[in-house]
């Protein structure tokens, strides 16, 4: 039996419209005027018992809700949803006693009085014995460092030591599966390590399944195992994060110093023929993206003996850009899995052919046409939610850099 | 799970002996209301012997009594719930397994406990030396009375469930709660008691919860109601507190499926 399991879950909400005008706010107190806000798109996934999922996606894409849905805080407006083996809005109160929830913008501990004695009344609420409660204390206390944090009252704890004091809060009753939302948000990089080391522990010894939202992706490359990503309510994106990189990361970056200066049209010839892309930064540097499709000493054949090159470093595109690149595109769909060679809809050929454009090496236009490109392939999203092209992720980057030069030489 | 109710109660009690200086000025505030209105009906009664059913000497008890029977029910659920819809932190009451609406009144009740340990048995001391009190003799009327007042607490914190779990369905319910706190102040016998109300109003407020508030302890307190009367008047009460319920229950049931998190 899956941890968690959502089918065509969705969720609106109804918004009051407030009308212009003094007319508008006369009639507003009469007649009210609502629109409705569709949260979550009939989403559906499965998260199988002891598995890392995070949740990803931007401000408003519907994660949060999601997971107020799973805690049972929310009741959905269509759809199934299956957590521990209950349905969360309906079993409320024996559904959250196998649930631990931590939200790092909110403080679940009582604002007036110590920690410990937070941790005692949660002791009674979840009728935790007080055998059970001293050694998951113990053990909680040592692996979070909350030993002289206990005695405080919890308004004169810093960010960092609530945060581990939510933590233990959550997990006195020994939940098997754990709900964080955004748990690291506005910490220190120690805290935050401190945080990821603590739920692998947790993970890897109770066997806890753990979903979180984050916007730090560091978050998600630390911890999880499966990425589940959201735009507009909708699932863009479910599987392991590497497959995220492979699909979107679509090759490398070469970087070049020289020891002498380097004509950028003499760079171009020695790659004839090459769907490979030049960009000169000055003419002791330049920058080469080698798609992955091409092998790299294919190309560095070509330019070992040809170039005086000083110095030479490899560039993956980073999962911070691959995400952006996803997230600019507003692509409601999941790329398609070739690169922009296959592609499917007229769109995505424009893009495809704004970089053979480019691959000859004229970087102003490029950067416009790139740019059309992209915005038309945002509106044919728009449109049409099925086909969406597939957008460059591993581009996104060069092609923004280029542009801040093109406007140099101008 | 019962011990967990009861420790809400404990920590809102110790909570409240935490703000001391609220508790000082509660008293001051308690026996200069007394005061006034000991004055305002000293002026009205003038001569007269028996006005609305009180004697004198009733009234100035009755004064007494039910405020300080308002410091034990009233409390501010309406107001907590309110806020804590508004900044969103319900969510985290959600999470809990207990029932939201159970601790809110553990915790109302916490502060009523407090209030008449700290507050009425003191200010009764105090209001009895500056005041000539009539104080009922028989032990009984004292039972019958805290009684009586149990579940004033427990009508008023109804009401105030009520009218804070508007909040759901308004973006703004202050206006509410303060009609609602102005209501329960004139209607329900504390600035006036209900006898001295023409006679149609007082057969619209006998349909109303309000009386059962602060009225109907009063009355008895004093010795204005007797015999059969009185078992009435806790009936009264009892089949409002359970009455009262049913709307909390279906608009809690309600308000679940409205539900909105604010702030994300």
């Amino acid at each position: 039996m899956p941890a968690i399991e959502v089918e065509r879950l969705r969720k609106t909400f109804r918004v009051p419209v407030n009308r212009e005008s003094l007319k508008g706010a006369l009639l507003d107190l009469f007649l009210r005027r609502y629109t409705e806000i569709v949260a979550v798109r009939d989403i559906s996934f499965r998260i199988p018992e002891g598995e890392i999922c995070g949740y990803i996606g931007e401000n408003g894409a519907g994660k949060s809700t999601t997971i107020k849905m799973l805690a049972g805080i929310l009741v959905p407006t269509s759809g199934r949803v299956e957590v521990a083996g209950y349905v969360p809005w309906r079993d409320r109160e024996t559904f959250v006693r196998h649930i631990g929830v931590v939200f790092g913008q909110r403080s679940q501990l009582w604002w007036d009085i110590g920690v410990i004695e937070s941790f005692r009344l949660l002791r009674k609420v979840y009728r935790v014995s007080e055998a059970d409660f001293r050694r998951r204390l113990d053990e909680l206390t040592e692996t979070l460092q909350l030993g002289d944090l206990l005695h405080r009252p919890v308004r004169k704890l810093s960010l960092g030591q609530r945060m581990r004091c939510e933590l233990a809060a959550a997990l006195l009753h020994n939940p098997s599966i754990l709900f964080l939302d955004e748990p690291t948000i506005g910490l220190d990089i120690v805290v935050k390590t401190q945080i990821r080391e603590f739920l692998k522990k947790l993970n890897r010894e109770h066997g806890t399944t753990i979903l979180l939202t984050t916007h730090d992706l560091q978050d998600i490359e630390a911890l999880c195992s499966r990425v589940i990503m959201l735009d507009d309510g909708r699932i863009i994106y479910d599987g392991s994060l590497e497959e995220l990189k492979e699909r979107w990361s679509k090759g490398r970056e070469i970087r070049f110093r020289f020891s002498a200066p380097v004509e950028p049209s003499g760079l171009a010839a020695l790659t004839e023929g090459l769907p490979v892309r030049w960009t000169a930064a000055d003419e002791e540097s330049a920058r080469l993206w080698v798609p992955r499709e091409i092998h790299v000493a294919d190309v560095l054949t070509r330019l070992v003996g040809a170039l005086p090159i000083l110095d030479m470093s490899f560039q993956e595109t980073g999962t911070d850009e691959i995400v952006r690149a996803i997230y600019q595109s507003g692509s409601a769909s999941v790329p398609a899995a070739g690169t922009a060679g296959d592609a499917s809809s007229p769109v995505a050929a424009a893009a495809g052919d704004a970089q053979s454009v480019t691959a000859e090496g004229t970087p102003v236009s490029v950067a416009v046409t790139a740019g059309d490109a992209r915005g038309s392939a945002k509106a044919a999203a728009e449109d049409a939610p099925a086909p969406a092209a597939p957008e460059d992720g591993g581009e996104e980057a060069p092609r923004k850099e280029r542009q801040t030069e093109a406007q140099v030489r101008g | 799970m019962a011990s967990a109710y009861l420790e809400f109660i404990r920590i809102r009690f110790l909570t409240m002996l935490a703000y001391r200086v609220n508790y000082y000025s509660g008293i001051v505030v308690y026996a200069l209301n007394i005061g006034v209105y000991y004055f305002l009906w000293k002026a009205i009664y003038g001569d007269a012997s028996q006005l609305g059913g009180f004697s004198a000497a009733q009234i100035t008890t009755y004064v007494a009594v039910s405020w300080m029977a308002r410091s034990f029910y009233f409390n501010n659920l309406d107001r907590e719930i309110a806020n804590e819809i508004r900044d969103g932190s319900v969510a985290v009451q959600m999470v809990r397994p207990y029932s939201y609406l159970l601790v809110k009144l553990m915790q109302g009740f916490g502060e009523g406990l407090f209030r008449l340990l700290m507050f009425m048995l003191p200010g009764l001391v105090v209001v009895m030396l500056l005041f000539p009190l009539s104080l009922p003799a028989e032990p009984w009327r004292w039972l019958v009375f805290f009684l009586m007042i149990w579940f004033s607490f427990l009508i008023n914190s109804q009401i105030n469930l009520l009218t804070g779990m508007c909040a759901f369905f308004l973006e703004n319910n202050d206006g509410v709660m303060r009609f609602k706190r102005v209501l329960v102040d004139l209607l329900s016998g504390v600035v006036l008691p209900i006898s001295f109300f023409p006679g149609w109003a007082r057969t619209v407020l006998e349909w109303l919860p309000f009386q059962a508030i602060a009225y109907l302890p009063g009355s008895v307190f004093t010795g204005t109601l007797n015999g059969p009367e009185i078992g009435y008047a806790i009936g009264v009460q009892a089949v409002w507190s359970v009455a009262l319920i049913l709307p909390i229950l279906l608009m809690w049931r309600v308000a679940r499926r409205r539900m909105f998190v604010q702030g994300g």
